[in-house]
């Protein structure tokens, strides 16, 4: 029973969502119906819409793993964004500037580029944190807005491609891009990869259940002889590193280069997606899916029905609302488990 | 005896007033458009910070204030432009902040949900609704207009600085100083700061904890609305997607840099601006050439070096963030 009700909550959620979101297109003079099953058929009715519906889905799984895991640890990372955006620019600049490698070593170094420089984003934070108190929530907000700043200045100024009007750096080497397997993105089984690993991390081992004592209590871990500081330190940087590798994985496989106007917002359907999952690192896998056909449908249905596709971030903030606040918890009895506990004061 | 005064938290206002003074005498019409600029700068950020004050001192953080400004900006540029007046935009917005801080007092206080993830939701809601119902095309019929106050506008320095502003500046400033002597000096101040001290001795002493901090939050959202309109109809006249930012954010950092203060925040909120005045001023002058992506960084590394200075100095209201369970009997 506990079972079903983790997996109905989610679900009832989500059903909401989509009838306000319904009731919005009505007012608007718009078909809802048509609409929506534009959307689900443009996502998931063909095999090159659920291609491009997977290859969305990659860096969704994959923010929203930097962000489960550092809710597991009981650090909120907002910062997800900004880590994401640093990894980008980090691997799009190891892909264009390192010339004269084969596929098999450039492709290892371009990601272990984003992945480091989304660390580093991330371990800023959790040091400020660690060491001088500040909340983790407005650092990495902070971030996010200076990380965006730089890589503009980056792609408008010492990164831009010669000789182009637009602001965005060269193309990065077909030896750094990540291939197609089967007319599969390659990017998605990596990122399932790391979902199952970072469950199995907080199952099994001795350091998932330490993260965790923290998130759950903090004086307890310290009594426990677990370094709280250590913890915070090291959630931080395996999630901004995810987030930095989610960020490569976008650009070296999707994208191809680094531009200002790079995917902005990724990291925030990632925290609606760990919240969906309530911060199960498994669950992340079927709302990144869902997030992902929605965002690489939703212009469909402008073409189908008329509406603006900004509609998708309407439904995606409703679902957030109606899946932490606890009204329909309530009402379907849910029992409560990994639950996030963020809140604490400015100074500790 | 130097030393004592060197390390009090007057000297950074001391240093920056010899320097507006030294500036002033050098360059008497530079300067004064300078700090005019910074009142302009820094008044959004002081009046957003007494949103979270007003919440924070009584137990709910709020960093939904981003959100707030966010969509009362919309509402407020919306119905003004609709309707062709400001006035009634301005109500919109005040409105719409109310009913923010309403969903956060709901969410928070009854349903005794994660703060932070509360806030969050809000912001998230915020953008959501915004981008969906953002439409291109509309203006508003005209901003509000500057106010010379008679008479004191026309002293040297002082004048502009002071008495030379848009009439919610004004508005913005007086009620700043009203919520500093409501909250040390009224018995709803010290009722709002022992429901965030401790509520189990407020309740006790029979306040309401529930009904004190759904009221704190209201009206904070509805101050939180007013810095929304003042922010479009009289400072910028235009909205766009992603207005507020992300100065809901510095806000709760100056919050916190000024102890919980209004006035403290207020004056960290001013020396903010004078940052940004100053850099703004170097821009056009061309004395220095900075890319502009720098510049806009500045707010952002301010904030976070104000809180790496600040944090953990400083004594956060006890029960903040914590959900009151009333004992049973």
């Amino acid at each position: 029973m506990k079972y079903v009700r983790s997996w109905l909550l989610p679900v009832i959620a989500l059903a909401i969502a989509f009838a306000i979101g319904a009731l919005m297109m009505k007012l608007q003079g718009a078909n809802p119906l048509k609409a929506y099953e534009s959307l689900f058929s443009s996502a998931f009715g063909s095999s090159a819409g659920i291609s491009k519906t997977l290859g969305k889905a990659t860096p969704l799984i994959i923010s929203g793993l930097a962000v489960t895991i550092c809710l597991r640890a009981g650090l909120f990372n907002i910062g997800v964004q900004g880590q994401l955006l640093a990894g980008a620019l980090a691997s799009a600049w190891a892909g264009y500037a390192i010339h004269g490698l084969p596929l098999f070593i450039h492709l290892p170094i371009a990601l272990f580029f984003g992945t480091f420089f989304g660390a580093l984003t991330g371990i800023i934070a959790g040091a400020l944190k660690a060491y001088r108190g500040v909340h983790e929530v407005i650092t990495t907000i902070m971030l996010n807005s200076l990380v965006l700043q730089l890589g503009e200045y980056l792609a408008y100024g010492p990164f831009k491609e010669p000789g182009q009007q637009l602001a965005r750096t060269p193309e990065v080497l077909s030896s750094a891009k990540i291939p197609d397997l089967f007319g599969m993105p390659v990017g998605f089984f990596i990122a399932i990869t790391l979902a199952v690993i970072a469950w199995w991390i907080f199952k099994k081992t001795t350091s998932g259940f330490r993260l965790e004592t923290v998130g759950r209590n903090k004086n307890a871990a310290w009594y426990a002889g677990i370094s709280v500081k250590r913890s915070i330190l090291i959630s931080m940087f395996i999630g901004g590193g995810l987030a930095g590798l989610g960020g490569a994985i976008e650009t070296l496989g999707v994208v191809g280069r680094y531009e200002p106007a790079f995917n902005a917002g990724l990291g925030f359907d990632g925290i609606t997606i760990a919240l969906l999952g309530r911060a199960n690192p498994l669950a992340v896998i079927p709302g990144a899916i869902l997030f992902g056909g929605m965002r690489g449908a939703g212009g469909s249905m402008q073409f189908a029905a008329g509406v603006s596709p900004d509609i998708i971030d309407l439904i995606l903030a409703l679902v957030l609302f109606f899946v932490t606040a606890p009204l329909i918890g309530k009402w379907i009895k849910t029992v409560r488990g990994n639950e996030a506990i963020t809140t604490g004061g400015w100074g500790n | 005896m130097i030393k004592k005064y060197l390390g009090s938290r007057w000297s950074p206002f001391v240093a920056t007033f010899s320097v507006i003074l030294f500036f002033y005498l050098k360059d008497a019409l530079a300067t004064t458009s300078v700090v005019a600029t910074s009142i302009t700068f820094g008044l959004p950020l002081a009046m957003a910070a007494m949103v979270g004050i007003m919440c924070e001192r009584t137990g709910i953080v709020n960093i939904g204030i981003e959100g707030t400004l966010l969509v009362s900006s919309f509402i407020g540029f919306f119905v003004a432009s609709v309707s062709g007046n400001l006035l009634v935009g301005l109500f919109a917005a005040v409105c719409m902040g109310a009913v923010s801080g309403l969903l956060l007092a709901l969410l928070s206080v009854t349903w005794k949900m994660d703060q932070i993830i509360a806030g969050t939701i809000i912001n998230i809601l915020a953008t959501g609704l915004t981008s969906f119902f953002y439409k291109q095309g509309h203006t508003l019929p005209s901003t509000f207009p500057e106010i010379d106050i008679p008479g004191l506008s026309a002293i040297p320095f002082f004048g502009p600085v002071l008495f030379m502003h848009g009439p919610l500046t004004f508005l913005g400033f007086f009620l700043i100083l009203v919520l500093w002597v409501a909250l040390y000096f009224t018995p709803w101040g010290l009722r709002s700061r022992s429901v965030g001290e401790h509520p189990g001795s407020a309740d006790t002493a029979g306040v309401s904890v529930v009904r004190m901090r759904y009221l704190n939050v209201t009206i904070a959202g509805a101050f939180g609305g007013l810095t929304g309109a003042y922010l479009t109809l009289e400072l910028v006249g235009s909205w766009d997607r992603g207005f507020s930012a992300g100065r809901g954010f510095t806000a709760l950092a100056l919050m916190i840099f000024g102890r919980w203060n209004p006035l403290g925040a207020l004056a960290a909120a001013l020396f903010f601006g004078v940052a940004q005045a100053i850099t703004n001023q170097l821009m056009i002058t061309e004395v220095v050439t900075i890319p502009q992506q720098f510049t806009n960084m500045l707010p952002y590394v301010l904030t976070i070096l104000i809180l790496a200075i600040s944090a953990g100095k400083v004594r956060a209201p006890a029960a903040e963030g914590q959900p009151y369970e009333k004992e049973s009997a």
